[in-house]
């Protein structure tokens, strides 16, 4: 009796979706916060990608390599989010395109 | 088991176009979250339970957490930025969405003619969360140390990045200003060489940092 199993490649498909919709949302967005989530929504898709390929050979390996890219996105949020305060603070906007002369 | 994944997945593709199509960026942080929440159950019916749980816990508890924390302290109204109407029209969505949806029909090509072996046994192949803790704690030991450097530089840069007390003087850097003071003859204070100096706490009555302890006691009084 076999039990009917998703293939692999539904799933790298589902995590290349995702990341091609967080791209999409990082080139078109102007927005820094939303610019932000679209990068979470990109590394959350690589982390998809890595827990089905661990899930195929029923080994940790894909796991542990989620939860390092979970620990990177949170440490990268954090700054990043910071970052969009000062934005804020400085430029009183939140358009990336606002912060374009490198001063002294 | 399988219908759990592709439900999932479909609701996981459905809530991550609503994010980067919203104006609102509260809705569209809400709608991250959901995101988050469907690919946990795509993870569970792979048989991830314990990466399901840390996506819940940690993405979706913390770092969107987070993020709602900071929209809610830069007080974006319930319309967005009034600019972003303007950028987000749809002739601004053509040309990534093409590219996009070239990258996307590339992709199946790849996966779906490409053979990639396997599938993934959903129902008898659960890895557990002692295999990954054995895991990380073996094999990958060196990694979780590297993890938790990253995690101390994200907390410094967090910290010194957060504080929205620098009161710079425009146009002169703080070298100057510390050499202005010492040939002013006002003692040049320790850490005048770095920007803003004081932490973010408020000195009742006082808006600069008092040069003197003469000065500072009578400003706390």
């Amino acid at each position: 009796m076999t039990t009917a199993a998703v293939p692999m490649s539904h799933g790298l498909i589902l995590a290349g979706l995702l990341f091609v919709i967080g791209l999409t949302g990082v080139l078109v967005r102007r927005d820094i916060i939303f610019v932000l989530a679209s990068l979470e929504v990109m590394l959350n898709a690589a982390g998809l990608a890595f827990v089905v390929a661990g899930a195929r050979w029923g080994q940790p390996d894909g796991q542990v390599m989620f939860i390092f890219i979970l620990v990177m996105a949170a440490a990268e949020v954090s700054v990043g989010l910071a970052l969009a305060l000062q934005l804020h603070g400085r430029l009183s906007t939140l358009d990336i395109d606002a912060a374009s002369k490198l001063r002294g | 088991m399988e219908l759990v994944f592709y439900i999932s997945g479909a609701v996981a593709v459905v809530s991550t176009i609503a994010v980067i199509t919203r104006l609102n960026a509260v809705h569209a942080l809400l709608y991250l979250v959901v995101s988050l929440l469907s690919v946990a159950m795509v993870f569970y019916s792979l048989g991830a339970p314990f990466v399901a749980a840390l996506e819940v816990i940690i993405y979706a508890g913390a770092i969107m957490v987070l993020f709602i924390f900071v929209v809610m302290l830069l007080n974006l109204g319930p319309q967005g930025s009034p600019e972003e109407r303007e950028w987000l029209r749809v002739r601004t969505w053509t040309g990534p969405g093409l590219l996009a949806l070239v990258l996307i029909v590339e992709l199946f090509y790849a996966f779906v003619l490409g053979g990639l072996g396997g599938d993934i046994p959903a129902s008898t192949g659960v890895v557990e969360s002692k295999q990954v803790s054995l895991a990380l704690f073996g094999p990958y030991l060196l990694g979780v140390e590297l993890a938790s450097m990253v995690l101390l530089a994200g907390l410094v840069g967090a910290y010194h990045l957060g504080r929205r007390d620098w009161r710079r003087e425009p146009g002169r850097p703080a070298a100057t200003r510390m050499n202005a003071a010492r040939l002013a003859g006002t003692p040049a204070r320790p850490d005048a060489w770095q920007e803003g100096g004081e932490p973010a706490i408020p000195v009742a009555g006082g808006e600069r940092p008092s040069p003197t302890p003469a000065e500072h006691e009578e400003t706390r009084s």
